[in-house]
């Protein structure tokens, strides 16, 4: 195992790159390939992997890198790609198409801040866009995470259970541009975890179909209600996963999420990515003095994994839950899903608040108001703003 | 997997464009699949349709009106998808053709940019434009095909716009093989076809497609039509080798436009008086002429299909 000090995108380069590879005795891999800041880094890579059996197509924009990745996936190709906010944005169509086609490509969202106005900081939104769109997400929150999770992703998204595409994000310069020691995987490693890629409803000369043509209601229905199977059995194969992983590796990745010291917590806080290492740090020294406080570092957000979290959330009575993303007229999107998970459940108190957005650093002071305000509250209010970056 | 739309093994369904299909009586895309089918000599190629009638003519979940390997793409990705698909093929060495086959809107205007990027890689792609000129599909409205004059949806009184010149945008890219094709001349039709077959990279033809819904003509008069448009000069015949070499393959014989526009209730607004459609096939064809006689093609451009259709 090699232990090197890299980039979170480099880490994610390797990762897709080491995937790419493995398929090489199968029908080898294509990637579409357009560069935006903050993930251009992990498209550059990919174009400078040598494959003994793959291609990266460097494309006009991301509608067509996705678009390419399609193409190569419907021909029974390993396909993935890397995109970041505007980018990701201008992919949409094909995002969707992916999913609707059925298709295991893996795509790496560095995230960052939808414009205009401009800015190329850490912000949940773009890939949160994606939320309703029938794909995979993992958020993670370390390079190492992030290696172990393309990989994962790839092992679930082209399971047949599954087959629907996976995304994985981190977070924009924090992560993708930061340096960790890694331990990177061999090709053998990989090679043995992930079998060969079989897109089962792939183009063929032998048996010709029309795939993603017109259908009736009565399909439709029947499409979106396999496509929501396919989400319910997402967990159980992921389970599966990580223990083969683990086999593989030696070591065990998260799964859907982390929960910690919340057995006796009266308070929970919820926070992804970075953000949720800052917070751990904050709740070992709250618990230090003697507060019953716990967390949750979301990782899984699609399929959203209710029954962990109503598990995890236990018999707290206070949840908070920090956003960096904001939905305009609603608030923020994570806090969404979790009241999804708590509904009908008056004795909890669960409080959203706003902060980070655009990239504004949310540091231990920050974290610490926040859960000052939380533990003084008798009742929830609308989402609050927590302003960082003044 | 609800959205693969199964086939039986009986003799009609191997047909490129099997009987059943959606097609209105008179539609260009009948025609031109059927000749694509034919010169292809049962070689089977993928075809990627984005948006447009095309994709329509499969019919619905699950029959399929097309007899090879289909994919449906998004309004302006037929160019990517089939990039993906051709490098999925070529790493396993497997020759089937891979073709594009869209309309007007997804060539001229949504996909342009997708379609002059898979030129500019020169992707190994035969790009097959059937242009009717309109939006067919969403009931007829304007593009940038559409030509000067022609009544649409979104153009009540006539397009006052001239038809993009597809041909010398996809000539400036340099690919080894740009044409247009006419559905009345089928011998010059299956030799493009062969020729584009045998010709490596992105190849791009345009054929002029009869739509009789849209242009408001009789479906029997469809290849009459276009022959009237070749021989009046409003679309001309001809071939561009690595985007600089040309070779116009029909003259036209001075034909009055006039007989065109009057049979098409599109041409209304002009039919009386269609200047705007003479001027254009005057510049039109000072162009081409002066194209073919400072780059003329060479007897070696094309000369593989020379031998073969002699042989036939």
């Amino acid at each position: 195992m090699a232990r090197e000090l890299v980039t979170g995108n480099h880490a994610a380069g390797n990762a897709l790159a080491l995937a790419g590879e493995a398929n090489r005795n199968a029908r080898g891999c294509c990637a579409g390939a357009y560069p935006i800041t903050p993930q251009t880094e992990i498209i550059e890579y990919l174009r400078a992997f040598e494959f003994s059996k793959g291609s990266v197509i460097a494309v006009e924009s991301e509608h067509s890198a996705m678009g390419v990745c399609i193409g190569a996936s419907l021909a029974g190709g390993r396909s993935f790609t890397a995109s970041s906010s505007n980018g990701l944005a201008y992919m949409v169509e094909n995002v969707y198409a992916a999913g609707y086609y059925r298709l295991p490509i893996v795509m790496i969202a560095v995230n960052r801040t939808l414009g205009p106005p401009w800015n190329i900081w850490v912000d949940q939104g773009d890939s949160l866009m994606l939320r309703d769109a029938p794909w995979l997400q993992f958020y993670c929150d370390s390079h190492q995470d992030l290696v172990d999770t393309i990989l994962l992703s790839f092992r679930v998204a082209e399971d047949p259970r599954v087959m629907l595409p996976a995304l994985v994000a981190m977070d924009g310069f924090v992560t993708s541009h930061t340096q960790m020691v890694v331990n990177l995987p061999e090709q053998e490693k990989v090679d043995a975890f992930l079998p060969k890629c079989n897109v089962p409803h792939r183009l063929r000369h032998d048996h010709p179909t029309t795939v993603g043509g017109l259908t009736w209601p009565r399909e439709t229905e029947h499409h979106r209600i396999e496509i929501q199977q396919a989400m319910d059995r997402v967990p159980e194969v992921l389970t599966e996963a990580i223990a083969e992983f683990q086999e593989v590796f030696g070591r065990k990745p998260a799964g859907t999420l982390v929960a910690e010291q919340t057995e006796d917590a009266d308070t929970v806080i919820v926070a992804c990515n970075t953000m949720a290492r800052t917070l751990k740090n904050v709740i070992a020294e709250r618990r230090a003095k003697g507060e019953r406080i716990g967390m949750i570092r979301a990782k899984m957000f699609r399929p959203f994994p209710r029954s962990d979290f109503a598990a995890a959330i236990g018999s707290a009575k206070r949840v908070g839950v920090l956003d960096r993303n904001h939905s305009p007229g609603s608030g923020g999107i994570f806090w969404q899903e979790i009241a999804t998970t708590l509904r009908g459940r008056s004795d909890v108190l669960l409080q959203d608040y706003l902060v980070g957005l655009g990239g504004g650093d949310v540091t231990p002071t920050v974290i610490n108001e926040i859960i000052d305000d939380l533990v003084k509250r008798k009742e929830s209010s609308e989402p609050v703003w927590k302003e960082v970056a003044a | 997997m609800t959205i693969i739309a199964e086939s039986k093994p009986k003799e009609y369904c191997d047909y490129l464009l099997r009987p059943g299909n959606t097609n209105c009586a008179g539609c260009g895309m009948s025609i031109g699949l059927q000749w694509l089918d034919q010169a292809l000599a049962g070689e089977k190629p993928t075809l990627v349709i984005p948006a447009c009638c095309g994709i329509v003519t499969a019919g619905a979940f699950p029959t399929s009106g097309y007899g090879v390997p289909t994919a449906a793409a998004t309004f302006a990705s037929s160019p990517a998808l089939a990039s993906g698909i051709s490098a999925i093929a070529a790493i396993n060495k497997e020759k089937n053709p891979i073709i594009c086959w869209a309309g007007d809107g997804g060539t001229y205007d949504i996909g342009i940019a997708t379609l002059s990027a898979a030129a500019e890689r020169n992707e190994d792609i035969i790009y097959i434009c059937y242009d009717n000129e309109i939006y067919g599909n969403t009931g007829g409205q304007r593009s940038s095909a559409t030509p000067e004059g022609a009544v649409t949806s979104t153009t009540k009184s006539g397009k006052g716009e001239r038809k993009k010149d597809i041909m010398a945008i996809m000539a400036g890219h340099r690919i080894p093989y740009a044409a247009t094709l006419s559905v009345a001349h089928r011998d010059d039709f299956l030799r493009k076809i062969k020729l584009a077959r045998a010709t490596k990279g992105f190849r791009f033809l345009l054929i002029l497609s009869p739509c009789p819904t849209g242009w408001k003509s009789e479906p029997d008069e469809s290849t009459d039509l276009i022959s009237t448009a070749v021989r009046s000069g409003l679309f001309p015949v001809y071939e561009v080798f690595d985007g600089k070499r040309y070779r116009i393959n029909m003259k036209p014989d001075e034909t009055p436009v006039e007989d065109y526009v009057k049979k098409q209730k599109r041409y209304r607004s002009v039919a009386a008086d269609p200047k705007g459609l003479k001027d254009y096939i005057d510049q039109q064809w000072r162009y081409l002429i002066g194209m073919a006689k400072a780059f003329p093609a060479t007897k070696d451009d094309g000369a593989f299909l020379a031998t073969d259709v002699k042989a036939e």
